[in-house]
Formats: structure tokens, C-alpha cells, sequence
């Protein structure tokens, strides 16, 4: 550790040697500080969030109400893509795609693990800045770039990329097959290329301080959860996303070079093209050693901020700290081995189906710990109802109940007739999807003082809160049953099926709630932006939390703290401990004599 | 006019929201005038309670769904032989994740209410205790083996199939934008070589027609089956990837050009014992009186009613596919074994199909012009080659 402190007090010589005046440019467009990156981050996937979430909208009335037409979907979509308020059949698939993928990677990847990364890593680990400062500002361009490309191809007039967010090929590969794969799959091909670089230099990053630049003190069993999650995905990204940006660059060879990776056998059209040899098998393989991890990308650092947040918000030392070190690296582990779940039905060797439902059945063990830890830690506490802890908890209640159901789709034998239905959509949207978002709430609602020094008004926050948890619920859990009765996703419309009819009614009650769910979250953009210039002003430690973060003024300032980094003596999580006057022991606070560390 | 009043609207409800907002601040100044934003005992009190009730929305809505929309279609009522296996373990799984539900869900909400926080209160240092780590780690290790090898036990019998002894029934399945057709193999059993390369005309399989296994294959656009014959479906696609799914039958597999896929089942359950059975008739005529229902509004509309819905096997498409993905299916008719041998005896060939047609086709086109047949011919030798 010695040489780390003193690189850390060069740096901090270096410091007060240049006291440069920041411009406009260098503080807030091209900054180099961890804290405005994360801002940045955190804003652009907000925005991302808005345009996401508002597709979502769209296409759930169009399933409720396929037979009506609704000027907002003129308003919004236009006349080419809705023309008479009548949204077009492939325009339909094209927001399914483009919301799947913006959610995915724009929000729940760049914007959650982005923002909190970037902003709690040096700040918990008790670290100047990251590694290396100027390619984390690359990074948030490149990722900036990305989600410009990425929106700019919803304007393209053929229509944004639409076989899905998992692009799978021939589908994405032929403009003949549907007119989204035409220039619009080509920006979703750039811009995701570009969001894999930008995702893989932040990683490295995040590995790199997380191993080389933690405070006097702060061994491994120290480190808040939150930074044992964000450092354990950033290696699940950096051993997962380059196989991603391979699969999209063959698919790019593909389409545009004539070369027949994904592609053979092919008429379509009235033609027999010159593919051959190729399978689409082969992309399924590429996409989801990506796309499984991926998963496990969005939702461990939410699960990484629930767990520092709930301790914090139940007085209590969260249950079980190495137990939850070890189920998140046992998650990592096994998430990159069990890609094979998605495909069961898709042709490769019923073998692997064996293989793949023993791993991915392994995957419940470590969950149920977690999830146990959790209940475990809230028992006995003294739980403070703050808005994060709200969120915290209700991330652990739709995460058991969305996991449960992988036990059903992660079995070969139930999958084959679960497989892309609804059932599907609602198990990963509980599990991944709002889990994920929630966390993401909760480190809104916790670190926001941090962030720009002031607090989000509590009370909007209990109104965001439950009406979201209720609408969650009322929107995903009526979901499983019609995919239990068979009802396929990313149907346009049921009505071509008799068969579901009796599922429309369902359908209102789904996109009824989606549209409450979805306006509400208005209350928290607005709490966001009004609390950013007129909230109140935050005390230093609003939460009185043990975590390093939490003594650095509320000022930002370049190197996080004025003088010397503090140096650490205790794990995060003593808190309620016997002996001390305050139910919480910031990790500077010396040893006492007759005081025994619970782990070292 | 309504875009102005939705705009209205709007502006009125985050202006109300403000206001609320103002007024909450304003009443809890006093409270804790340094940090009247963290959560104070009345805000914990509140908010445990809502907990509490929030449990119980989980539980009503759990209750509410199964009651209302539990038919479980797909976990009563197979129509294939694996089918009944593969209910029991859904229903097994099914229970579990029940029970486990309810227990954690429980667990969770009832703490958060019990515990929430109060001024004065203390929490208990509580930070680790093995045993209990060991508890929930074994117990779904235990629970989970059980259901590994239960669910690998089935797929296996399901996946593997041996053509050599079992002898199944081959049936070709062929996928393309927007819809499916079938071959049967004829009296040999073998299906004919195929190729899209060979696509031509009315040979839309792309069938090899020199290969002799290929004589006596019959094309169809109606999947016709026997009750009581395993039949293992060879699965193809023309363009893009399609999933062949079959939900009354359990049965799916996806359609990768380039590659033949397969899935193997039995029918057990004739379509007329199906539409016969009381789960049946009861679901038939639940979605009747909903398209009754709608056609009295359409045709008040003066549009065209809805005709009545008669329950019918589906094949459906169920990997996105393009535009019409949506409306990609077929229909499925298991009969008995007598039956389909009617009916299969009642198709002509692909081979004298194609005969049929080429020759009124050759003899007008002789008349026009000769040398494009010349060509058209020369066009048909390449390609049998």
C-alpha cells in the first residue's frame, strides 16, 4: 500500500503546485473530474431514460387498444411512421428494439453503473480521481456520441433498427426482410460499437483504481459493497462486451462486405441470395456470452448500492459481508457461463441445454443468499424510511419475485413452452429491469446530496416511490399469466388469434397501470431538476453514514478532500456498534483499545 | 383542442405538486430544521405501514390474477404425450415459487413495518452467523438439485429421440415470411433433399426433385396429425429465423435457415376431443361472448361482425420475423389414425403436382415462343445437377 499513498500525495503536491482556473468547457462539458463525469453520465442517461420509457408507452396502447388510432402516436412518431394515428406494424417492432436496447445500455449500463461508478469509486475508496482521468472523460464522449447516433437513427425514414435489441440475423442483416435493417441497423451497429469502446475504457478504468489507488487502510474486506460490485462488473464488461463488439462486427461484414458468417441459404424476396455457409446459431452464441452477462452488468451495481443503503438505513451492519462478496463474484462466475438458457429452442445440441440448465439453476444459490441477507439485515434494525431505503427494499421484493420465475425459464424442459412469451418479458423486466431501476432510484435518492449538494424533497420521493412499486406490480405480475397462456411477445397486435381473445382485457389492465407508472415518473424529473438548483442544502453527512464519501466537503473540489486523504481503520458497516455514543462509526475513526474488528 | 387541454391539465398537476410539496416543507421546518429532507420518526411510521399494506396488495393481486386469469392453459390439458411430464414439473416448480413467495415476501415487508425506525430505538449489531449462511445456502442447493435432475430427466426423454427404433413419422416444417407449409414424407419416410436454390415455381420447398426420395413427398398448408404417432417434425426456414411453436402440444423449436432443426412429439388428443372437453368449451365460450360483445360495437360502427371462434391447434411463429410476425400461423388437425389416412391419401405429390402444371404451361409457352423454353429447360437441367 505505501507506494499508493505516496503516488497519491505526489498527486495531491501536483494539486496545489498548478491551482488551475477552471473554464466553462474544461469544469462542465470536457472535465476530467470524476464527480462532474458522473453528473454527466447520470444526466445523458436520464434523458435516455425519458425517450425509453415513453416508447414503452406507445407500444403498450397499441396492444391495448390495436384497433384504435391516437393522434399522440401521429404527434409523436409522425406521418411516415403512424400515419392517421395508425402506428405501423414493423414501426412497432422498431420501438420494441430501440426501448430494449436504450434501457439496457444507455440506461441501466452508461447511466447506472456509469454514474455511480465514476462517482462513488474514488470517493469510497478514498481516491483523488480515477486512474486515469482523461480517458474517463473519453469515455462519457464516446458514450455520449453513442447515444447521439443512437437517437439520430430513430429519424432515419426506412425506420430505426427493428429485429429487436437482440439483432439477431438474418433479420437484422437483410434490408429485404424488414425496412428497419436498413440504414437504421447500420447507426445501431455504429453506435453500439461505440458504446462498447466507451463501456470498455470506463471499466478498465474502475478495475485499475479499484486496485491500485485505495486509501491507507482500505484492504479488500474493507471496501463498501457498493465498490465490490462495481469493481466485480466491471470485469464481467471487460471480459464480455469485446465478444459483443465482435459479433456486431462480422454482422457488419455481413451486411455490407458479402461475407456469410450469421448468413446462408437464403431466399427472400423472389431471390436466392449468395450467403452460404453460415449460422445464425453461431451470432446467438456471440450475442448472448454478452448479453447474459449483461444482465448481471445492470443489476449487480444496484444490488451493490441496496446493500450499502440498506445497512445505512437500518442502523445495522448489512448481514453477512464476505458471504456477500462471495455470491457476487459466484454470480459473475457463473453469469458467464450460462448464455446457453436463451437458446434452448434454437437448435443447438439438446446436450448443451442440459449443461446450460444445471449452471444457470446454480446461479439461485448465491441470489438466495443475497436476498436472505437482506431480509436478514432489516431484522432488528431501526429502519430509516427514506426514499433510497424505500427503493432499496422494493429492489429486494421484485427481485425475488422475478427471480423466482428463472427457475421456471432457466429449465430446458418449462422453457420450451415459456420461451419469448410474455412470460419472458415479465420475469426479466421484474428481475433486471425494474430491480435495476430501482437501485438506480435508490442511488439517486442517496447520493444526490452528494452529487450536487443539496437534497431531493423526500416527500415527492414517497409519491415516486409507491405509486411505482404499485404500478410495477400491477404491470408485470398479470404479465406472467398471458404468457402462461401461450400469448407470444412481440406480436403487433393479438387479434389475428381468436385463441386471445380473452387476454385483451388483461392487456387494458397492463397498459393502464404502464401509463400511471410512466406519468409519475414525472414527479421524480421533476424532483430531480428543481432539487438540483432549489433543494435544500445538504449537511455533510445527511444519512450519517460510515462510508468514506460521506467526509469529503460538500463542495465538490479537485482530489475530493483539502489536505491529506483520510486514512481508514474499520470496515464500512459498524453501525448500532456496542460501545460507541452514535448508532453509526465512520471507517476514519480509529481503532479503540479494547475494540475488535469483525473481519480482517 | 384536446392537445391544449392535456397540456392544461398537465401544467395544473405539477403546479399542484409544487404547492404540495411547499406546503409538506413548510410543516416540517420545525421538526428538524437542519435536515428536514432525511426521514423523520413519522415519515418511518408512515411508511412501515404502507409496508405492511404493500403485502397485502402482493398477496391480493396474486390471489386476484389466479383466480381471474389462472386458467393455466398451459399447465392443464396436453395434447402430446411429454406434455403430461412437462405440466407435473411446471406445477411442481409452480408450487415452489408460491410458497417461497409468499414466505420472503412475508419476511421482508413484515420486518420493514415491525422495525421501522423510532428515535431512541436501538438496532441489534447482528453481522454474520454462519450456520444461517449455511441454512440458505443448502437448502435451495437441495431443493434445486431435485429439480435439475427432474427437469434433465424430462428433456432428455423429450430432445433425444431415436429414429432408428422408435420410427417416428417425419414431418417437415417449413418456415417463411409470412407463413408455413408442410411435407410429408411418403410412403418411404424419407423427405427428399431440399435447398432454397432449388426454389422454382410451385416447388416453393425448394425440393430436390432428383433425388428419388423426393417422389413420393406431399406438400400441404395444413398440419394434418395422427393421433397416437410419434412424429418427428424436421424444421427448416427460407429466409429468417422463425420459431416453431406449438403451446397446446408443448412443443417449440426455431427455424434457422441454413440448418434443419427438429423436435419430436406424440399427439395424444384428437382437435374434436379437444374442442369437447370442459376446459374447452368453457374458454370457447368465454372468448365468444367477448367477440359477441364486440361485434355488436363494430357493427354499430358499421363494420363487418366478428365471426365465431371454434377452437383449432395452432402452429404459431414465435421469434420476431418482420412485419407481419404477428399474424404467422397454421392451422394443426389431430385425427385419428384412419382419418389422416384418408386425408393424406386424398394429396397429390409435389412431384405430379409440378407434372400437372408444367404441362398446359409448356404447351402455351411452345406456341409463343419456343426458345424460351429451350432456355427455361437448359435452367431446370443446371439446377437438378
Amino acid at each position: 500500500m505505501s507506494a499508493h499513498d505516496h503516488a497519491n500525495e505526489q498527486d495531491h503536491g501536483h494539486e496545489h503546485e498548478h491551482h488551475h482556473k477552471d473554464t466553462f468547457i474544461t469544469k462542465y462539458i470536457f472535465s476530467i473530474d470524476h464527480k462532474m463525469i458522473a453528473k454527466q453520465y447520470l444526466i445523458t442517461g436520464l434523458i435516455m431514460g425519458i425517450i425509453g420509457v415513453a416508447m414503452s408507452l406507445l407500444f403498450r396502447m397499441q396492444l391495448a387498444w390495436p384497433e384504435e388510432s391516437f393522434k399522440i402516436f401521429n404527434v409523436l412518431l409522425g406521418d411516415t411512421f403512424a400515419p392517421d394515428g395508425v402506428m405501423r406494424n414493423d414501426i412497432y417492432l422498431a420501438l420494441v428494439t430501440i426501448h430494449g436496447t436504450i434501457m439496457v445500455f444507455f440506461v441501466l449500463t452508461a447511466g447506472l453503473s456509469g454514474t455511480f461508478s465514476n462517482l462513488l469509486i474514488p470517493l469510497q475508496i478514498g481516491a483523488r480521481d480515477m486512474a486515469s482521468g482523461f480517458m474517463n472523460m473519453i469515455s462519457y464522449w464516446l458514450f455520449f456520441l453513442s447515444s447521439v447516433i443512437m437517437v439520430c437513427s430513430l429519424f432515419v425514414e426506412s425506420g430505426p433498427a427493428s429485429a429487436g435489441w437482440t439483432i439477431y440475423p438474418p433479420l437484422s442483416a437483410l434490408p429485404q426482410a424488414i425496412p428497419g435493417s436498413g440504414t437504421g441497423m447500420t447507426l445501431w451497429l455504429v453506435s453500439m460499437a461505440i458504446f462498447i469502446a466507451s463501456s470498455l475504457m470506463g471499466s478498465l478504468n474502475y478495475v485499475v483504481t479499484v486496485i491500485n489507488l485505495r486509501t491507507k487502510g482500505m484492504s479488500m474486506t474493507r471496501l463498501p459493497l457498493t465498490i465490490w460490485a462495481f469493481f466485480v462488473t466491471a470485469i464481467i464488461g471487460i471480459v464480455s462486451f469485446p465478444v459483443l463488439l465482435s459479433a456486431a462486427l462480422l454482422l457488419i461484414f455481413d451486411r455490407s462486405f458479402g461475407t456469410s458468417f450469421f448468413l446462408s441459404d437464403i431466399y427472400i424476396a423472389g431471390e436466392v441470395l449468395h450467403y452460404q455457409g453460415g449460422s445464425p446459431v453461431l451470432f446467438e452464441h456471440l450475442f448472448w456470452f454478452l448479453g447474459h452477462p449483461e444482465v448481471y452488468i445492470v443489476l449487480l451495481p444496484a444490488l451493490g448500492i441496496t446493500s450499502e443503503i440498506i445497512a445505512t438505513n437500518s442502523r445495522k451492519p448489512i448481514f453477512g459481508y464476505r458471504a456477500m462478496i462471495a455470491s457476487i463474484i459466484a454470480i459473475a462466475f457463473l453469469s458467464t457461463i450460462v448464455w446457453g438458457h436463451h437458446m434452448f429452442v434454437s437448435g443447438m445440441n439438446p446436450f448443451l441445454g442440459s449443461v446450460f440448465t444445471f449452471t444457470t439453476l446454480l446461479i439461485a444459490i448465491p441470489s438466495a443468499v443475497k436476498a436472505f441477507n437482506y431480509i436478514t439485515t432489516l431484522w432488528k434494525g431501526n429502519l430509516q424510511m427514506n426514499p433510497a431505503m424505500l427503493f432499496s427494499i422494493g429492489l429486494v421484493s421484485t427481485f425475488i419475485t422475478g427471480g423466482l420465475t428463472g427457475i421456471i425459464l432457466g429449465d430446458s424442459t418449462l422453457d420450451i413452452n415459456v420461451h419469448d412469451t410474455y412470460f419472458v418479458v415479465a420475469h426479466f423486466h421484474l428481475v433486471m429491469g425494474i430491480s435495476a431501476l430501482y437501485g438506480m432510484f435508490a442511488g439517486i435518492y442517496h447520493w444526490f446530496p452528494r452529487m450536487f449538494g443539496r437534497m431531493l424533497n423526500k416527500n415527492l420521493g414517497y409519491v415516486h416511490f409507491w405509486v411505482t412499486a404499485i404500478c410495477a406490480y400491477g404491470v408485470f405480475f398479470p404479465m406472467h399469466f398471458i404468457g402462461m397462456a401461450g400469448l407470444p411477445r412481440r406480436y403487433y397486435t393479438n387479434t389475428a388469434f381468436p385463441l386471445f381473445d380473452d387476454l385483451q382485457n388483461v392487456n387494458v389492465i397492463i397498459t393502464v397501470f404502464a401509463l400511471v407508472g410512466g406519468a409519475f415518473q414525472l414527479v421524480f424529473i421533476w424532483n430531480f431538476f428543481h432539487s438540483m438548483f432549489y433543494g435544500e442544502k445538504s449537511v455533510q453527512n445527511p444519512w450519517r453514514s460510515n462510508t468514506l464519501e460521506w467526509t469529503a466537503p460538500v463542495e465538490h473540489m479537485h482530489g475530493n478532500w483539502p489536505g491529506e486523504i483520510p486514512e481508514v481503520h474499520r470496515w464500512p458497516y459498524d453501525y448500532s456498534k456496542p460501545g460507541h455514543a452514535e448508532d453509526f462509526v465512520s471507517q476514519i475513526v480509529p481503532m479503540g483499545p479494547d475494540e475488535k474488528e469483525l473481519h480482517h | 383542442m384536446t392537445s391544449l387541454l392535456v397540456i392544461i391539465v398537465l401544467v395544473f398537476v405539477s403546479v399542484a405538486i409544487w404547492q404540495l410539496t411547499k406546503i409538506f416543507d413548510l410543516t416540517q421546518i420545525g421538526d428538524n430544521a437542519e435536515n428536514y429532507q432525511v426521514a423523520n420518526d413519522n415519515d418511518n411510521s408512515v411508511n412501515g405501514y404502507l409496508m405492511f399494506a404493500f403485502l397485502v396488495f402482493i398477496y391480493l393481486t396474486t390471489i386476484y390474477c389466479v383466480v381471474k386469469f389462472g386458467h393455466f392453459p398451459l399447465m392443464s390439458n396436453p395434447a402430446s404425450e411429454h406434455g403430461v411430464e412437462v405440466d407435473r414439473l411446471m406445477w411442481i416448480s409452480m408450487i415452489l415459487i408460491f410458497f417461497v413467495q409468499t414466505v420472503t415476501q412475508a419476511l421482508l415487508h413484515y420486518f420493514a413495518f415491525k422495525y421501522r425506525g423510532k428515535k431512541g430505538n436501538t438496532a441489534l449489531y447482528f453481522a454474520d452467523n454462519n450456520k444461517l449462511e449455511a441454512i440458505w445456502s443448502i437448502i435451495p442447493a437441495i431443493t434445486l438439485a431435485g429439480l435439475i435432475l427432474y427437469g434433465l430427466y424430462a428433456w432428455t426423454n423429450i430432445m433425444f429421440v431415436d429414429e432408428e427404433t422408435e420410427n417416428p413419422m417425419v414431418v417437415e416444417i417449413y418456415a417463411k415470411q409470412f407463413g408455413w407449409e408442410v411435407r410429408y414424407a411418403g410412403k418411404d419416410n424419407v423427405l427428399g433433399k431440399a435447398n432454397v436454390r432449388y426454389i422454382e415455381g410451385i416447388n416453393t420447398l425448394g425440393v430436390d426433385l432428383a433425388d428419388p426420395n423426393a417422389q413420393d413427398d406431399i406438400q400441404a398448408s395444413e398440419l394434418h396429425l395422427p393421433k397416437g404417432t410419434k412424429v418427428v417434425f424436421k424444421i427448416r426456414s427460407q429466409d429468417v429465423l422463425h420459431s416453431a411453436y406449438m403451446p397446446h402440444f408443448r412443443a417449440q423449436m426455431n427455424c434457422v435457415p441454413g440448418m434443419v432443426t427438429q423436435f419430436a412429439f406424440t399427439p395424444t388428443v384428437t382437435t374434436v376431443d379437444m374442442r369437447n372437453s370442459k376446459a374447452m368449451i368453457e374458454k370457447v365460450d368465454a372468448i365468444n361472448k367477448i367477440r359477441t360483445e364486440k361485434s355488436k360495437e363494430l357493427v354499430a360502427k358499421g363494420l363487418e361482425a366478428l365471426d365465431p371462434y371454434t377452437f383449432d391447434y395452432l402452429l404459431l411463429c414465435n421469434k420476431i420475423c418482420g412485419k407481419s410476425h404477428y399474424n404467422m400461423q397454421m392451422k394443426i388437425v389431430v385425427e385419428s389414425p384412419e382419418d389422416f389416412k384418408k386425408w393424406l391419401g386424398g394429396q397429390t405429390t409435389l412431384v405430379q403436382n409440378i407434372k400437372a402444371q408444367e404441362q398446359p404451361v409448356e404447351a402455351d409457352k411452345a406456341t409463343i415462343d419456343t426458345a424460351t423454353v429451350v432456355k427455361d429447360s437448359t435452367v431446370i437441367v443446371q439446377v437438378v445437377k
